[in-house]
Order: structure tokens, then sequence, then C-alpha cells
């Protein structure tokens, strides 16, 4: 019997022109966490396919419990006892909690010759586990009616269901509040205590180093090492990750607030549950982080100064003069900007090129004889950006889908400096980017306040709500509940204010 | 470096597999039956493919923004027979509407666009606000339309048209160039156009790509959808007119079914029903590629039961194989 439960040896993959895993080697002992580290692209998630037969590696062999095991596909490693939590769940949100559970392996009973699915015992069962998770709900509410993190419970629920011995959690805390993270880590020492090995992938690092035995850190597909997370501290992880030492998280502000540039007076949403009576300023040339909660609907918030959402009551002053936002369009004439927290949903054309990305919110100012686009300046402007905000592209003719997060991230801020907007919105501008990309763009949100432009920063990110805001506001449960400025915000005062319901 | 050569010359083959059988079917067949290469024969299909080109035009915008237009047949046979009726030879006996006197031929197109356009602009409408899935819109419209067409022409196939109108299938420009594939050259250019210099072409593509995302970036999503949809059913209006004069004739089954082919050889040709990719240029190669697959069979004597088999099957495996692309990406 071998001391680890899941060894990965020597696995290597390549795509054509890059050679995405490159012998890395993975030991998972039982009953640990074993947490797996690496900038975006550093080959964590194709490390992760390849065990789950997703990918086919190239070179290399795994062994579960020291024995050889060969899996095909999803579906054998589930049966072979390894079960992944995905980053972005795919559960069946119209159908029960038990029957998400279950799905694919209904218990049974035979009517005569037809065996028909025996809804009481899936219902019992499913009650059964859902305790295991500390969950109370009813296994036959609708999955629909949980929030993400009950869901990912569910899912976890279902890997234990299925005697998993080993649980892979990809990113799952990177939608979840404080307490439902507690909830999570409670989840995951229960499955420790059992026995169970769990490879846990965060971009987190104070989570790591919380809730891990061992850490594995990988950088540009190449395996460089496992330490006992007792041995590490947020910097040696980053230098490891990066492999140069990064001094400091944040560039140093240099930008100065100016006077006021937009004003908003008792906004209200035309949504019962949404925001309600919020009022706030913002000047020039600051940046302004919104803090809060999940749900702390920060994002409705801004979305309805964009025009995607609607208000009921409420004024908007922009220098002064009330302008009306009934739609982006009218943001942008407005010059306001939006990037928005899903980049995936509604920020990049996937199957567009990087020029018709960046382009895209801006073509009405290259158009010419009121018809034909001027390809020549559209290209000049996308040059410029490339340069600017040195977007790592071949060309701008490449497909937006084939660039890394922060780039794309990066194409998105383009689009909307094409427009010149005064107020850019950026709602998580950093979150799933790798650390090097993450300083990059906070180096572009200082350049602009000092441009004089205003910048309000959706975070859930504390220390990036700390490091980077001239100035925080905190919202709860859709209201307003307490300013802080820069120099004065601790974590614990943005906790009180974010905590602050009814 | 060789070995990404090798992979890119494999990737090349299986996402054009289907062009290259057809082709090399066609190369088997002008083997086999020597008139299949014969001059005749090429103008035949010149002229099949000027209406074709224009009805997969129409509905390569529907397709590009993960729509679809299946009244497209529909609307061709209702554009082919208001044609007829206010066409038809004054001292036919059958005419349609006896007192009617000639009408300019121009004019007449014009009102078969006007008249098809309104249910364009009905299946924008539909999808656009109420966001019934295009699939289903336009499968109702494509009923309304064919009703719409009965009451019409009280079921009576049109015939005697005016050889002015006849002579647009027959005549040539300076006795050389095919009418028919001076308009189908024009509407491609100006479909390049649309589709390659202009805003319209551009937020197409995006929405497309990424609805959600177009929405954000201030495009006016319900707009250009309606613009696409009465477009397409101009499009459709004036392929139904060409296949009017074609034919000679017309009738309530004029155009049926042709939003099968239309949809198939758009995917032949590249345009994905996954939204935002998809060229002028392909959608050509693929209309002409279908064309040749029709004109082999007839030139085999395959029987026209059979010919539906493989139309249909030609249909399916195009839209797999298109898909296919874009899974193996995952």
């Amino acid at each position: 019997m071998s001391d680890y439960l899941l060894e990965m040896r020597g696995i290597s993959k390549s795509f054509p022109g890059v050679k995405a895993l490159d012998n890395v080697t993975i030991k998972v002992r039982p009953g640990t966490v074993h947490a797996l580290m690496g900038e975006n692209g550093a080959g964590k998630s194709t490390l992760m396919k390849c065990l789950f037969g997703i990918y086919k590696m190239d070179e290399g062999e795994v062994y579960l419990e020291g024995e050889k095991v060969h899996i095909a596909n999803a579906d054998d490693a589930l049966h072979k006892g390894i079960a992944m939590v995905h980053q972005e769940l795919q559960p069946i949100p119209e159908r029960s909690i038990a029957e998400n559970i279950f799905c694919g392996r209904y218990p049974t009973k035979k009517v005569g010759p037809f065996p028909i699915v025996d809804h009481k015992r899936m219902y019992e069962e499913a009650e059964q586990l859902l305790k295991e998770v500390r969950m109370e709900y009813d296994p036959k509410a609708k999955l629909g009616t949980l929030s993400i993190s009950q869901m990912q419970s569910v899912e976890i629920a279902k890997a234990v269901s299925m005697n998993a011995k080993v649980v892979i959690l990809d990113e799952p805390t990177s939608s979840l509040t404080d307490n439902e993270v507690e909830a999570l880590f409670r989840i995951v020492n229960d499955l420790r205590k059992k026995g169970v090995g769990i490879i846990y992938i965060s971009h987190k690092m104070d989570e790591i180093l919380r809730i891990s035995d061992d850490v594995s850190i990988m950088r540009d597909g190449q395996y460089i090492g496992t330490w006992e997370a007792k041995s590490l501290t947020i910097d040696t992880i980053i230098a490891k990750m990066v492999g140069r030492e990064l001094s400091n998280m944040y560039p140093p502000r240099d930008n100065v607030p100016g006077e006021v540039v937009l004003e908003a007076k008792g906004l209200t949403s035309v949504l019962p549950k949404s925001f309600k009576d919020v009022s706030f300023t913002l000047r020039r040339g600051e940046i302004l982080g919104l803090g809060g909660l999940v749900g702390a609907q920060r994002s409705e918030l801004m979305e309805a100064l964009f025009g995607v959402r609607h208000l009921a009551s409420g004024e908007i002053l922009l220098e002064g003069k009330p302008i009306k936002v009934n739609s982006p369009k009218d943001a942008i004439r407005n010059g306001i900007g939006l990037i928005t927290e899903d980049r995936r949903g509604t920020g990049i054309f996937s199957v567009l090129s990087i020029a018709d990305n960046v382009s895209v919110a801006s073509l009405d100012k290259y158009v010419e004889m009121k018809i034909v686009l001027n390809d020549k300046k559209i290209e000049q402007l996308v040059q410029d950006n490339v340069a600017k905000l040195s977007i790592k592209t071949p060309s701008s003719k490449t497909l937006i889908q084939s660039l890394s997060g922060g780039n794309q991230q990066k194409v998105i801020i383009s689009r909307w400096l094409a427009n010149d907007p005064d107020i850019l919105i950026m709602d998580e501008p950093t979150r799933g980017i790798d650390v090097g990309a993450k300083y990059e763009i906070y180096q572009i949100m200082i350049e602009l306040a000092k441009q004089g432009k205003a910048i309000v920063m959706i975070s859930s990110e504390m220390s990036e709500l700390l490091g980077m805001s001239d100035r925080i506001l905190v919202m709860c449960n859709g209201r307003l509940t307490g300013e802080l400025s820069g120099e004065e915000a601790t974590q614990e005062k943005v906790m009180h204010f974010a905590t602050q319901f009814n | 470096m060789n070995k990404t050569k090798n992979v890119d010359a494999k990737k090349l083959i299986s996402e054009n597999i289907l062009i290259i059988i057809v082709l090399a079917m066609a190369v088997g067949v002008g083997i086999y039956r020597p008139n299949f290469l014969s001059g005749d024969n090429f103008a035949n299909l010149a002229m099949n493919t000027a209406s074709r080109f224009i009805i997969a035009l129409g509905i390569s915008g529907c397709l590009i923004t993960k729509g679809n237009d299946l009244s497209a047949g529909r609307t061709v046979g209702l554009g082919a027979c208001i044609a007829g009726t206010l066409l038809q030879k004054a001292d036919y006996s059958g005419k349609f509407f006896p007192n009617l006197p000639e009408m300019n031929l121009f004019l007449v197109l014009l009102i078969c666009i006007g008249i098809c356009c309104i249910f364009g602009f009905i299946n924008g409408c539909v999808v656009s606000f109420w966001q019934v899935p295009p699939f289903i819109a336009t499968l109702g419209m494509q009923t309304i339309v064919y009703g719409i067409c009965m009451v019409y022409t009280k079921n009576v196939p049109l015939g005697g048209y005016r050889d002015d109108y006849l002579n647009i299938a027959k005549g040539r420009l300076f006795g050389v160039i095919p009418y028919f594939f001076l308009i189908a050259t024009v509407v491609g250019a100006f479909m390049w156009f649309l589709y390659n210099k202009t805003r319209h072409g551009k937020y197409m593509y995006a929405i497309g790509g990424n609805e959600a995302a177009a929405e954000v970036a201030g495009i006016n999503v319900a707009k250009t959808k309606i613009k696409i949809y009465v477009l397409a059913s101009a499009l459709f209006a004036l392929a139904g007119f060409m296949l009017g004069s074609k034919a000679g004739g017309a009738s309530v089954n004029t155009g049926l079914s042709y939003e099968l082919e239309a949809i198939a050889e758009c995917t032949i040709g590249g345009v994905s029903t996954n939204g935002g990719v998809g060229k002028v240029s392909g959608i050509l190669v693929g209309v002409l590629v279908f064309e040749i697959l029709k004109s082999s069979m007839q030139f085999l004597k395959i029987d026209t039961s059979w010919q539906y088999i493989v139309q249909g099957a030609v249909i399916i495996i195009a839209v797999a194989l298109d898909l296919r692309k874009y899974l193996a990406k995952k």
C-alpha cells in the first residue's frame, strides 16, 4: 500500500504550439487538503482535465491507492472515486436537489419487470447526505432556489454519495461570502477527517494557508514543487508562483482626487429586493471602492447607473446636470463605461478578433460618409491600445479566446478607453486574473485616475479594496451602510458595515 | 514545425470534408457523363446558384445572430406569386387581375420586396421583443405566409408571364453576362460590404458572438436583429421574383423548403449555427457545392426520392460537422 492516495507521475500534455504540461508530478496523501497553485495558464486546469480523462495526456501515469489506473472519461473518474466540484457548477436548476444528487443513477425499484425510480428512497438518502454536509434543506426543493454556496454543498454531497476518495475543489470560494467560506471549510474538514484527499485550487492565498496541509505550485506548465503549508507565507507562495519577488502587491497610488463629477441621489431599483435609496458622489481622478458581501446589490447598483438595469426613483447628476440613463447607449453618450464582472458572459466576444472586441463600442467614431467604417483608423486604435496596455497578442486579428484572462481584461478596458469615458465602472476587475497581470491592471487604473477619470471599483477581495481605493463605500443588503476614506479603512471596519443587515 | 503543418492540413481537410467529397463526386460524374462538364450544364448551374445564393445570404444574417428564418421558402413563394399576379400578359386567358394595366417591372419588384418585408419585420419584432426563439417564431411565420399566399392566389397556379419579365432569366447584358449572374454579383458585393465595412455588420457578428456582451457594449440588439430579418425577407422576395421569371410560372408551392437548403448551404460554407461566424465568400462556396451535389445526382439519374434523402442527410451532417469544430476546442 502506497503512502499516497493519488499520484500523478510525469504528466505531459501538448497542444498545437504549446507545451501545456511538462513532466508534472502531484502526490496527494489521504486525509489532507492539497492546494494546487499557480498563475492562470500555469496548467492547473489542464492537469485536472487530464486526471478526468477530458484531455488525453501524452505521457505520464496515474496511481490511485498505489494501483495504476487508466481513466477514460469523467464518468469513469467518478466511478473510480474521483469527484470534482467545478469552477462553474453544472446543475439542473429546475429539478429537485435529490434528483441533482442522484442524476444518472437514480435508486430504482421493480414494478413487475420494469424498473422505476424509487422516489421515497431517493429523498431519504438525499436528506441523509445533505446532513453530512451540514445542510438542513428539503431534498424535494428545486435546486434553483439555492444560493451558489448551497449548490456547491450539494455538489459535495454528490461526491460524498459516490464514496469519492479524491475530491477536487476548483476555485470553490470565488463567489462565496465569508460566512459561506466558513461553512465550506467545515465540510472540507469533515471530509479530511474521513480520510478523503482534497485537491484545492484557488487564488486566495490566505485561504490556502488556512485550510491546506500541502501546497504544490506550478508555473508555465511545469511542476515547481510541493511544500508543507506551515512552512509557507503569502510572499513565498507568490514568489514561487511568479518566479520573481513581488515586493508589493499594489503599485503606489499617486493620483489626486479632484472635483465631483457624478452625484447619485436616492437611487432605488425597480426590483423590490435590490438596492434602495443609495446616494453617493464620485470625484475626478478618484478610485472609489465599492465593498460588501456577495448579494449586497453592488453590481446591480452600478448596472443601473449604466442603464442595463432600471431605476424606480432617484436622480443622477453629471457635473451638476441631471441625466437619464435608460440604456447602455445613454450611459456611453454621457461618458460612462462599464467593465462587467462576468468577463466571459457579458464581456468578451470569444469568436471575434481582438480588433473587433476593442472597437465594438466605439464604431460610431469611425464611420465615414455615414456608412463606411474606416478600417485603417480602427487598426490604429487597436494598435495604440495593444501598445499602451501592453496586451500580449500575436496580432490584432487573433481571436480573443486565445488570450489569457489578464489580456482579455485589458482588451475590454481598451474597448471602453476607446470611448474616452469620464467615468469607468470596473466590476471585479481582477477576478480570475493571475498575480502579474493584476499588478498591471492596477497600474492602468491609477494611470487613468491620473488622467482625471473617475473609477468605481467593485471588489470582493478585501486586500484589493483596501489597497486600491481612495475612498470606500460599503453596501449591505441593497443599502449603503458606510463610507470610509482610504486611510481610515481597515478590514474590520469594512466588514462591520458590510454586515449591517436590517 | 512539420508536425503543426500536418495538423493544420488535417484540420483543413476535416473542416471542409463535405466540400471535398462533393467536388470529388463532381469530377467522378464529369468522367462518367461528360455532358456534366458542358457549357449548358454550367449555365444551368449558374442560374440555379444565383437565386439560391441570394436566399442563403438572406438567411445568413439570421444564422450568424444565432437565429433562423424558417419562413424563407414560403416568403420566396409569396414573392414569386405577387410578381406572377402583376406581370401576366394582357391577353393571357387566365389573367389573375383581368383589368390590370401593364406595370413597370421594377415597381413590381419593389412591391414584392415591400410586402415580404412586412413579414420580416414581424419576425424581427417577435424575436427581439417577445423573445420567442427564432426557430419557433419563424416556423409559425412559415405557416402564416403559406396561408396568406393561398388566400391571395386562391390556390390558382400562375403563368402567362410577360416577355420582359421572362427575359430577366433568359437575357444577358451585352449578350454575354446573364442578368441573373449580374444580380447575384451585385447582391453578393452589397452583402460583403454590409458585413465587413459597416456598423451593422460588426454589430451582427457581435450579437452572434455574445448577445449579453453586445447589450452592455451599447449595441441596440433589437434594432439590429429587426434589420437583419427585414433584409432577409427583402432578399427572399428578390429571389422569388427571379425564380418566377426563370420558371415562367409560380404557385403556392414555389420555394417549398428552400430554407433548409439555404441553412445547409450556409453551414457547408462555414456559417456557424453557434453564432458570430460566417463569410459571404464561404456562403457562395456552400451554395455552389450544394448545387453541384444536386446536379450530380440528376446526372447520375438518381431517383428523386433518393435525392431528398441524400440532401436531408447532407444538411444534418453539415451542421454536425460545424458543431464538432466547437466541441473539439473544449
